[in-house]
């Protein structure tokens, strides 16, 4: 589904057009460039930037990222941290301005009141606007280690007196606070979309690549079994999968095993895309050229077609990653993936699964957005690459009007 | 020369189910373990009693004390030969029971949302194609991509809470209270119709998201085209041009779409009747898995899996029917 275009077929450039004049060179791997001429990813990378949806969404995928390595310093909690009183304890808005005791300017947000209704014994929390408290940066916390080695207590932002805690997207079922849940979540979902892609990519180059290279029986055989795996429906066979995962395997090994399942399938489309270029490329002139030179495939592989369609590759991979990020989220979500206490935006989004819950404090669904935003991203940052590593695609254009 | 085509797909089809049914029953092998001890140790520890002597039954049914191989034949010709697909443990009752009551409508299900992606993508997509790069062919991208991106069960997640918030009514189920249990007529049929559509559209976004991608890239490569030109230099009006030629032509690549259309719809009719609580496959597929109960679930994976395949060979020989070069060329 992802290898379908939204660009018209290839229109090739004006002779005059600096990007088409140099395509051959692109195709070369040389790399100390003559002069006059520019390097392959220079090139890709001029185009890559005058997408400017493509670049805006790169901004918000280097911060999402950013978010995922520093994800304990950015939280103002850690993500199991409760706070028993408050559950379900509604977002609060924060303010620039002060105006309870004279005028102050800072971040301010209100106190939280617990009122209980005599007659269910039930507790709600809701927002005390006669209490303020106040926000700041690089303030005192809870201890953490930051990458598991540097000793640290201070948090990015939090609220300065700690007995009067701020949330700011609420909190869940057990007092824990949304916004350092989302933040840790970030590491694990953002992260098993690479580590998957990763594992997907051995397998699909692998095999497209051979299929692509040798053609004939090799290719019918790889084209057989690809199409047997798209024919299975996906979610079902992954939950099965899923579900005889151990329960008693640690974090660490489950997340490794339900990248493992999800690249089972997951090598299916870059294994076609690989092939297709290597069809394509097995073609080209300068390909015949090195087979007459006496090279070996091997170096034929290594030496002109991967770095001439490593681009590709690369513009491929990050096409795959929201399919892994969407179905890590589903797993989850479901039950089978991820489990608490490892926290994942699909493992919040479970907290959310039944009316009343969602009913009584539906700022459990703000982890949606969050995986929204990054698939949206990688899509556009996929769309944007895919079109920069075409040579023959005088970049940006599809985005303005053709006369 | 019709019949010797769909012949010839029938009998490509059976390799392809049999490595299915290899899969499905590997699958249902990997947990670690003997499969029984499992799913009475999950059930016990509910609190649900398991009798002793089914157990025993079970154990000879699937010839758990013998060869993987072995295990496998019985399983096969046992669903082949006589349509047993084993015992649930989990509801009690025999898994064909369990999964006849819900199949249909899944298979309903999937087949009315196939109808809607294609009712509603394609007039999308070759309106995007014709009028390109207008406000309404950015528009249909930008839903398009957004489609792409939201999980489905989010979509569901939020409709239930709006629902439930501001109509005060839930939109789970495919059937109003007074007509869970009844038995089919008519009012229950109108019953089902008036709560359909709201899966429909749910399950149908991501696909109707694709497919717009799709029908537009396939009608820009016919637009062009030297025969467009001609018949518009004749004095055909724009109209009766655009469906009497480019749109046959790219007809034909979207029907063969279903190929990868019905898988993903099944995933999704899944996830979002886990969600919406309805009476399909989905639910009772994640409550199997819960307690273990391989063969149920398997059994489901089986079967969605065969009618994808069947949905596929329904397809190629329409497609066939449709585009007589794919009849004669080899496939």
């Amino acid at each position: 589904m992802s290898d379908v275009t939204l660009l018209p077929p290839a229109a090739g450039g004006d002779p005059g057009d600096p990007d088409s004049t140099t395509a051959s060179a692109a195709a070369s791997t040389d790399t100390k460039a003559d002069p006059g001429t520019v390097g392959q990813w220079r090139m890709m990378w001029r185009r890559f930037r005058r997408h400017r949806l493509a670049m805006t969404a790169a901004v918000v995928l280097g911060m999402i990222y950013f978010v995922a390595i520093f994800a304990e310093f950015l939280a103002p909690y850690s993500p199991s941290t409760r706070f028993d009183d408050l559950q379900y304890a509604p977002p609060q808005l924060i303010r620039p301005v002060d105006t309870s005791d004279g005028f102050a300017i800072g971040l301010f947000a209100h106190g939280y009141e617990v009122t209980t209704n005599e007659e269910t014994q039930r507790r709600t929390v809701s927002i005390d606007e006669s209490v303020t408290a106040e926000l700041g940066f690089f303030v005192k916390g809870e201890e953490y280690e930051l990458f598991g080695l540097i000793p640290w207590d201070r948090h990015f932002i939090g609220p300065t007196d700690p007995d009067n805690p701020v949330f700011v997207l609420g909190t869940d079922r057990l007092g824990r606070d949304m916004l350092s849940r989302l933040v840790h979540g970030t590491r694990v979902s953002m992260s098993i979309g690479l580590v998957g892609v990763a594992a997907s990519m051995v397998i699909g180059i692998l095999i497209g690549g051979l299929s692509g290279y040798y053609g004939g029986a090799v290719d019918t055989a790889a084209q057989r079994l690809i199409e047997f795996i798209m024919c299975i429906p996906t979610l079902p066979l992954w939950m099965m999968l899923a579900a005889s995962v151990p329960d008693d395997w640690g974090v660490l090994t489950k997340y490794f095993a339900i990248t493992v399942i999800l690249s089972v399938i997951g090598w299916t489309d870059l294994a076609r895309v690989v092939r297709g270029r290597f069809l394509a490329l097995r073609e080209e002139d300068f390909v015949e050229a090195a087979r007459l030179d006496n090279c070996g495939s091997l170096r034929i592989i290594r030496r002109y077609l991967l770095p001439s369609f490593s681009s590709h590759i690369i513009a491929a991979l990050t096409l795959a990653i929201p399919a892994m990020i969407l179905a890590e989220t589903a797993l989850s979500f479901l039950g089978l993936g991820m489990q608490a206490p490892a926290v994942s935006w699909g493992v919040l989004l479970q907290e959310a699964q039944n009316v009343r819950s969602l009913v009584s404090a539906p700022w459990l669904l703000i982890p949606g957005i969050a995986v929204v935003v990054a698939v949206l991203a990688l899509n556009f940052v996929g769309d944007g690459l895919r079109d920069a590593a075409d040579p023959y695609n005088t970049g940006g254009r599809r985005w303005r009007k053709r006369t | 020369m019709m019949t010797q085509f769909v012949i010839r797909r029938v009998l490509y089809m059976i390799p392809t189910l049999i490595a299915v049914s290899i899969v499905t029953f590997l699958v249902i092998q990997a947990p670690p373990g003997d499969y029984l001890t499992t799913v009475v140790a999950r059930l016990e520890a509910e609190g649900q009693y398991v009798d002793r002597g089914q157990l025993d039954a079970l154990r000879e049914r699937y010839g758990l004390d013998e060869s993987v191989w072995v295990q496998y034949w019985r399983w096969i010709t046992g669903i082949v030969l006589h349509g047993d697909f084993g015992q649930s443990l989990v509801y009690s009752a025999p898994v064909s029971d369990v999964i006849q009551e819900r199949l249909g409508l899944t298979i309903l299900l999937s087949v009315t949302t196939l109808a809607f992606v294609w009712a509603v993508a394609i007039p999308i997509g070759m309106y995007s194609a014709v009028r390109r790069y207008s406000v309404g062919d950015y528009a249909a991208t930008f839903v398009g991509f957004i489609g792409l991106a939201i999980p489905n069960f989010l979509i569901a997640l939020i409709l239930l809470y709006v629902s439930y918030r501001y109509l005060g009514q839930s939109v789970g189920g495919l059937f109003s209270p007074e007509f869970v249990d009844a038995r089919w007529n008519l009012g229950k049929v109108l019953d089902l119709l008036a709560h359909l559509w709201i899966p429909v559209v749910i399950i149908g976004t991501a696909g109707t998201a694709g497919m717009i991608r799709v029908v537009r890239a396939n009608l820009l490569d016919e637009l062009n085209r030297p025969y467009v030109v001609t018949a518009r230099a004749k004095g055909l009006p724009e109209r009766r041009l655009l469906i009497k030629y480019p749109s046959r032509i790219a007809a034909s690549p979207i029907v063969s779409t279903v190929g990868w259309l019905l898988p993903s719809l099944i995933s999704a009719e899944i996830i979002v009747s886990v969600v919406l609580s309805l009476p399909t496959t989905g639910p009772v597929m994640l409550r199997a898995l819960e307690s273990q109960d391989m063969y149920l679930a398997g059994s489901f994976l089986l079967v969605l899996s065969v009618l994808t395949v069947v949905g596929t060979l329904i397809s190629d020989i329409l497609l066939a029917r449709l585009d007589p070069r794919i009849r004669y060329g080899r496939r």
